[in-house]
């Protein structure tokens, strides 16, 4: 059997799967709508919540990535997965025992005002369409680098798979969806490391390969005849400041991203929610340690095989048939520019004979391992799933908060059941063709929007959210102005630097636009906490909430005011009476 | 449950929060980026000790420190009475 044919039949067969998980998953309530009924045990929402978290970004391009960048690729290894240490001390637990089904619930009852639940509605629809854009254009390419389909045919395909199971199945059929996304795009990820790892180290293990072989030093020792620095070189291409910056800002963006907080509603209890932010992490540093490994055997395996070789020896060479074929799509670019006969890689791009683009590192990996096709058939699935899972979750998200926050709790408090379900649907439908038609029209800077995007949630939701749980004290007035300041700053800078060519960077210390987001964070912090200490208390019964999400239990106090049940106490149906009665 | 309880279990929850942070901070800042270029001078396996932080081993922390929060909450919720 022929590639195409291979990958066609892997596609629909991965397809299949997730429409009969869809199917199967059906849910008539809005409750297993937005938060799976809260019955989705700790590993698989940990394998949901790594497949909402890993995109087509991080499967196809983030191991090029850090093979262009060296040391200072960390930023994105570190920012990518420290975040969820943040999200597993100081915010998913606490989340969690809230209870409700949206980020702006949160928001909007802790702060007891409408206005906050608005705009807490309104920056989580803009940070989760800018990134579902992303991931439509993802599908897009994979379709058209893997069967030569069109882009625009790609992103329909991945509009109706996407339609089908998210409107039939909700929450609940999106996360039983990804945990099998989890695992196809694993190891779709992992087998050709392993491969390319034994080949290269004689280890099994990408990441021991990586740490214990000579591979390193080899690659450090070639960067360095080449005229580069060494691989290992901190602080090449990001002066310090600005890489600890940009991790910082990762970091808290990643705990602010709204698709990544609602997973953690959806899971039966306090604990759950730890174990499953547990899982998360191990599911994506899989990924996150093989990517780098990656990064140095695929660089060292190219640049050994090309550099230095004219180009008939590489044309002649069967073992380096990929080069030719990977050439053709326009990823690998193999000129004799000084016509010296042999091809040579230079620093510089305008001079040097070789020019590989990022995302081969991770695309022609099974070829230059001589795989078996039907692993190329794999990556093909693998990069699928890694970019419909995390479109998935952000669909779900952009529908709830429209649904939910905006048309439930601000136009229509009276829907009832019925009608709430069916807005959720339409919103779903409709927000697929505005991510599909965004992902055949792509924004002109999708790479700097990606970054806003981070920006935005560390300098609007981490700090309040923080406070909303660890400062009783912090009020309504605090909050709003905290993260309208982070908002207005954050945006600022990078708008003014992609659009007006005016870098405000010299004033910050040289941080970036990538690593803004820290400053606006902070900013927002002492500003909520400092307002909050100059306005009124909180009132008594935003004061009870904050100590009913600390602690696990469903417990009461013991009186100052009767708790008010009607608030505070999740929806019908969970927790037992005798429970309550043996609390007070 | 008291408001004492509820205090004191709070506060031993926010000590240990604080603690595991730091070593985070310390793994994440620290190790891979700060220290990056004097900790060069030492070794892991063949990388250079900060860059092996910075891309290995601050990952393998992270998790470490995540689960000895699961499993050290687990104790406290016991111990206070107030797991699920």
């Amino acid at each position: 059997m022929g590639v195409e044919t291979l990958t066609i039949s892997i596609i629909i067969l991965t397809f299949g799967l997730y429409f009969a998980i869809g199917y199967a998953m059906q849910v008539k309530d809005t409750r297993g709508f937005y938060v799976a009924g809260q019955g989705i045990p700790a590993i698989a929402n940990g394998a949901a919540t790594a497949a909402d978290w890993m995109s087509a970004a991080s499967f196809l391009s983030m191991a090029g990535t850090v093979a262009f960048l060296g040391y200072d690729g960390t930023i994105y290894l570190l920012g990518w997965t420290g975040g969820y240490v943040l999200l597993a001390l100081l915010l998913a637990p606490y989340l969690r025992k809230f209870g409700k089904y949206t980020l702006p619930d949160f928001v909007g009852e802790r702060y007891y005002s409408k206005a906050a639940r608005a705009l807490a509605a309104g920056v989580t629809i803009f940070i989760s369409l800018t990134y579902i854009a992303s991931q439509m254009r993802g599908v897009g390419i994979i379709f058209s680098r893997f069967l030569d389909l069109p882009i625009e045919w790609g992103v329909g395909i991945g509009m109706v798979v996407i339609a089908f199971f998210a409107i039939l199945g909700g929450m609940k059929g999106i996360t039983w969806t990804q945990v099998v996304q989890c695992a196809i795009l694993l190891t779709a990820y992992l087998v050709p490391a392993i491969a390319l790892s034994l080949q290269l180290t004689g280890n099994p293990i990408p990441q021991l390969g990586f740490t214990f072989s000579d591979l390193v030093p080899k690659l450090n020792r070639l960067q360095v005849e080449l005229g580069f620095q060494e691989y290992v070189a901190p602080f090449q291409n990001k002066p310090l400041l600005d890489v600890l910056a940009i991790t910082c800002t990762l970091m808290l963006g990643t705990a602010g991203l709204p698709h990544i907080i609602v997973r953690f509603y959806t899971v039966p209890s306090v604990r759950a929610a730890r174990y499953s932010a547990f899982w998360a992490l191990v599911f994506i540093s899989l990924l996150y340690t093989t990517a780098p490994a990656i990064a140095v055997f695929a660089k060292y395996t190219i640049l050994n095989a090309l550099n230095g070789k004219t180009l008939t020896e590489i044309q002649s060479d069967p073992d380096l048939a990929w080069a030719i074929s990977w050439q053709k799509t326009g990823l690998l670019g193999l000129q004799d520019k000084d016509q010296d006969g042999k091809l040579q890689l230079r620093p510089n791009s305008a001079t040097s004979d070789i020019r590989i683009e990022q995302d081969i590192i991770v695309l022609a990996n099974p070829e230059m391992t001589h795989l078996p096709t039907i692993v190329t058939a794999l990556v093909a699935a693998g990069g699928l799933a890694a970019a419909l899972s995390t479109a998935s979750g952000l669909l779900l998200v952009i529908t709830s908060s429209i649904s939910h926050d905006l048309y439930y709790h601000l136009f229509n408090p009276q829907a009832n059941e019925k009608q709430r379900l069916f807005v959720s649907r339409l919103v779903i439908f409709l927000t697929v063709l505005i991510a599909g038609y965004f992902g055949v029209n792509p924004f002109g800077f999708v790479a700097q929007m990606v970054t806003f995007t981070f920006g935005l949630a560390a300098a609007s939701f981490f700090p309040i959210i923080f406070l909303g749980i660890f400062d009783k004290r912090t009020t309504k007035v605090g909050a709003m102005s905290g993260m309208v300041l982070g908002l207005v700053f954050t945006s600022t800078f990078i708008l003014l630097e992609h659009f007006c060519k005016v870098s405000l960077a010299p004033y910050f210390w040289g941080i970036s636009a990538e690593g803004i987001g820290v400053i606006g964070a902070f900013l927002n912090f002492i500003t909520t906490f400092g307002v909050s200490r100059l306005t009124a208390k909180p009132p008594e019964e935003v004061q009870q909430l904050v100590e009913f999400v600390r602690i696990p239990r469903n417990l009461r106090l013991v009186p100052r005011t009767p708790f008010n049940q009607k608030n505070y106490l999740l929806p019908p149906g969970y927790g037992s009476s005798t429970e309550q009665q043996r609390a007070t | 449950m008291s408001e004492e309880r509820l205090a004191a279990y709070w506060k031993k929850n926010t000590l240990l929060i604080g603690g595991l942070l730091t070593l985070w901070a310390f793994v994440s800042y620290g190790c891979s980026i700060l220290l990056a270029r004097p900790l060069a001078a030492f070794k892991v396996g063949q990388l250079p000790m900060g860059f092996w932080f910075a891309q290995q081993g601050s990952l393998l922390f992270f998790i470490g420190i995540v689960l000895a929060y699961c499993l050290l909450m687990d104790v406290l919720d016991k111990a206070y009475d107030v797991h699920e």
